[in-house]
């Protein structure tokens, strides 16, 4: 066997690797939170400090936790698509106000829209760990059992509404 | 009009490569004089026709002509005039022209600095260049035209990415592609003799000068990045092990590689196949660079420009050059003799050992670079592998190689004794070990690591003196003997001395740094390693294409004012973009780093990222000196003079 064909046989196996890892996106992180259930918190309503939300309130229903804050230049273009789904359909939004001043969130909303069922404020950021939060926009979508079962990372479109999220919930619905 | 004409000239140029890369080669295989000179003129008009795209593309970006989308995509008309010329390579399709550019332009030097290469090999080297151009100018024009036009132009463009809009990175990517790019030639040189069946110590001195020459654009390309992400992105670190840094350091491991195997080739007629294979290598790193940084298959900081479907013409281009050269090698390669022998404990064996220590780190490099990717491909899932992994593989592995290059230089080739390298050394391996164990003591706490680099370093300073001491030693030391020592005998002296400074650096910085993330309002003081920070205040202040918050820290030490620190966080107007500009009070031994964090509530107050990093400047000041060593050797008259001598052989001799 000649030994100066090995480079060649090495380069061989590198190209089928780095042919199969053109046809994945490495963008696509999936969460270890799915199939699990959602990490609980106990954090102030955004409008009302006075009053508490824990993820326990929404058990039995299916409902979707957004990320968001007014520092965050795509939550602006998502904001549109939010307005838009609750418009549209009847879903649980509920909205995590990640690292972000009360006031400036509250002005947010009042001059976007307010597509939250309720919106619960997370000032230092600590649920966004254990949720594990990469960069905000980020969703997520809970069953009746309180099982988190899609992790959407960055600003949800319109076509992720028509073809992921709207057809889980669907889904998620007729679950008991 | 001007865009159409710099989109002609990339055809043009294509139709030169075209030509540069068949006749040339063919008239060397068959022997056909006229076909042979083809070679230079058309090398030298591709090159021509590549200025003209060039220029074409930086006129759209000085005069605003934002109907080209490229220009559109990476300018504005506030974006100042220096940013505006480096925004042409600040991009994709832009930096692929400026690639394409230096290729012609090393293309250029080698018909320029060839006169004593043989007329045939001349020919193969430009043709396998050309073939190199070929590729990338195909890419250009086939996926990533950067003179693509817009229908309607747009009245304002969507500005550079902020975090290019900074002097160091204007000419950190032109460095780099000039190493890049430089490993082609050195690469060409070893196509050229495999096709040509001969593999001689000669095609070893014509390929030296020009890694090198290669080697020191991509040492201090590496170093301008490093420098760069120190002191924008605002973390105060120097070295991530990002992807895309991998990629730049494997063709720079491979290639100091080369550089020695080709010195053991020169000289001693072995290592030719191992040689042979390290040319194709650095230059094939070089390209797996570009592929990892364009496709997008691996997730990085400096992903500003990935498209899977460019990925695959990247692939198929690796596939053609890569794969190609290896089937060549395994062809030609069972027929390389090598003409010498040489004992166990030589100067060949160092030089191979250093080889197999820089290979095994390239290697482990790159593995950790492509892990994510094989395990994601094996369906595995998705990992990405940290700096844990590359420091416990990447430091142990080179301490014998520190050690080693203490003793390399002093060994005599092919055979020596090791009796008079222990007494060359002994001594003075005595003094590193004590210097380098109590030297810590001077810091705020002791740490063995601390201790091993500093050994490290003092063994490389001390055995380097020693190996220029033995080199003078029958001459005494006058001006007369010092001259007498060949440069290239200084240059490596010199590198050799970078690299303890680089140690000294990295050792000291990555042990003794402290920071300290705080809450300061105005008038606030904090004290980081004897040093007091205290904030006076940020004001808002207006820039050409942003909007900035301007810190003040005044340091002081034992009562006495150090430093002004005026830090900024800036706004980007047009993307939106918030960006850290840190203040950095620098010297040579510690750096004073603040960072604006966030503002904090309303009585003015800021998180505020303070650090301070001792002897970090000895990082960069190493491959400095690194470079310099390298530009030593490679203006060696002993080139020039043996280059003369050649051609006349040559000329003797039937081509």
């Amino acid at each position: 066997m000649n030994r100066a064909l090995y480079p060649l046989f090495a380069f061989i196996v590198l190209v089928v690797f780095l042919a199969i890892g053109l046809t994945k996106d490495p963008r696509k992180l999936p969460s270890p939170f799915i199939g699990k259930a959602a990490p609980t918190f106990t954090l102030p309503l955004l409008h009302d400090q006075e009053k508490i939300f824990a993820p326990e309130y929404m058990q039995g229903k299916v409902w979707i936790l957004n990320v968001w804050a007014s520092w965050c230049v795509s939550c602006r273009a998502e904001h549109k698509v939010l307005n838009a789904l609750v418009s549209n359909n009847k879903v649980n939004l509920v909205g995590l106000n990640y690292k972000d001043e009360v006031t400036d969130a509250r002005r947010w909303l009042s001059s976007y829209g307010d597509p939250y069922q309720l919106s619960v404020s997370d000032v230092e950021g600590v649920v966004g760990i254990d949720w594990g939060v990469y960069g905000v926009p980020e969703t997520f979508i809970m069953d009746k059992k309180g099982i988190v079962r899609l992790k959407h990372t960055g600003p949800v479109t319109h076509k992720d509404v028509s073809e992921k999220i709207i057809p889980l919930i669907k889904q998620l619905e007729k679950e008991s | 009009m001007i865009p159409e004409l710099g989109h002609f000239a990339l055809i043009m140029a294509l139709v030169m490569a075209l030509i540069q890369s068949s006749i040339p080669v063919i008239g060397a295989a068959k022997g056909i004089d006229s076909w042979i000179a083809m070679a230079k003129p058309i090398a030298r008009l591709q090159l021509f026709f590549m200025l003209i795209a060039f220029a074409a593309l930086v006129q759209a970006f000085v005069v605003h002509d934002f109907s080209v989308v490229y220009v559109a995509s990476n300018s504005n008309t506030d974006l100042p005039l220096l940013y505006r010329v480096s925004a042409v390579w600040g991009g994709h399709e832009g930096s692929l022209l400026f690639w394409a550019l230096t290729s012609s332009l090393w293309t250029g030097a080698v018909t320029i600095f060839s006169k004593s290469i043989p007329k045939d090999m001349l020919a193969r080297v430009i043709g396998v260049l050309g073939m190199v151009s070929i590729g990338f100018l195909l890419f250009m024009l086939l996926t990533s035209n950067p003179f693509d036009r817009l229908a309607i132009a747009p009245l304002e463009g969507r500005d550079l990415n902020p975090l290019l809009q900074d002097f160091g990175l204007a000419i950190h990517p032109p460095m780099l592609y000039m190493g890049y790019v430089g490993f082609s030639v050195t690469f060409a040189f070893a196509i050229a003799a495999l096709l040509g069946g001969k593999l001689d110590a000669a095609w070893a001195r014509w390929s030296r000068p020009w890694t090198s020459v290669a080697w020191i654009f991509l040492t201090l390309g590496i170093s301008l990045g490093s420098w760069w992400a120190y002191y924008e992105l605002g973390w105060g670190g120097w070295w991530f092990w990002d992807p895309v840094e991998n990629a730049s350091f494997l063709p720079w491991l491979v290639g100091t590689a080369l550089m020695h195997s080709l010195a053991v080739t020169e000289k001693r007629g072995t290592f030719k196949a191992w040689t042979v294979l390290l040319a194709i290598s650095a230059f094939s790193l070089s390209l797996l660079g570009t592929f990892l940084v364009r496709s997008g298959v691996l997730t990085s900081v400096h992903a500003f420009a990935t498209d899977p479907g460019r990925g695959l013409f990247i692939l198929i281009f690796l596939v053609v050059v890569i794969g190609g050269s290896l089937v060549l090698y395994a062809w030609r390669a069972p027929t390389i003799r090598s003409t010498t022998s040489f004992k166990l404990f030589s100067r060949e064996t160092a030089l191979l050992l250093n080889n197999v220590i820089l290979v095994v780190v390239a290697a482990s490099v790159l593995l950790g670079t492509l892990y994510p990717l094989l395990l994601d491909a094996l369906g595995a899932g998705k990992i990405s592998v940290g700096p844990p992994y590359f420091n416990s593989v990447f430091v142990p592995l080179t301490i014998p190689l520190a050690m080693l290059l203490g003793v390399g230089p002093l060994m005599r080739w092919k055979q020596d004794k090791p009796a008079r390298l222990i007494k060359a050394l002994a001594l003075l391996f005595v003094i590193s070990i004590v210097a380098g164990a109590s030297l810590p003591l001077l810091f705020p706490r002791y740490e063995f690591g601390a201790a091993i680099g500093l050994m490290l370093a003092i063994w490389i300073l001390l055995s380097t003196l020693q190996g220029f001491r033995l080199r003078l030693a029958n001459k005494g030391l006058s001006l007369q003997s010092l001259a007498s020592v060949p440069r290239n005998f200084y240059g490596m002296s010199i590198a050799h001395i970078g690299v303890g400074v680089f140690i000294v650096g990295i050792t000291l910085t990555s042990i003794y740094s402290v920071e300290k993330d705080v809450r300061m309002v105005p008038g606030e003081k904090h004290v980081l390693s004897d040093y007091s920070f205290e904030f006076k205040g940020a004001e808002s202040i207006p820039g050409p294409n942003y909007q900035a918050q301007k810190g003040h820290i005044s340091v002081s030490k034992d009562e006495q004012h150090i430093a002004s620190l005026y830090p900024e966080k800036r706004i980007y107007r047009v993307q939106q973009m918030p960006m850290t500009e840190a203040a950095i009070d620098a010297g040579i031994m510690r750096d004073l780093f603040v960072a604006l964090g966030e503002p904090r509530g309303e009585n003015g107050a800021w998180s505020v990222r303070i650090y301070v990093k001792p002897f970090i400047r000895w990082i960069w000041l190493g491959t400095i000196i690194m470079a310099l060593g390298g530009l030593l050797a490679a203006t060696d008259k002993r080139y020039r003079l043996v280059r003369k001598e050649k051609s006349l052989d040559d000329n003797e001799a039937p081509a």
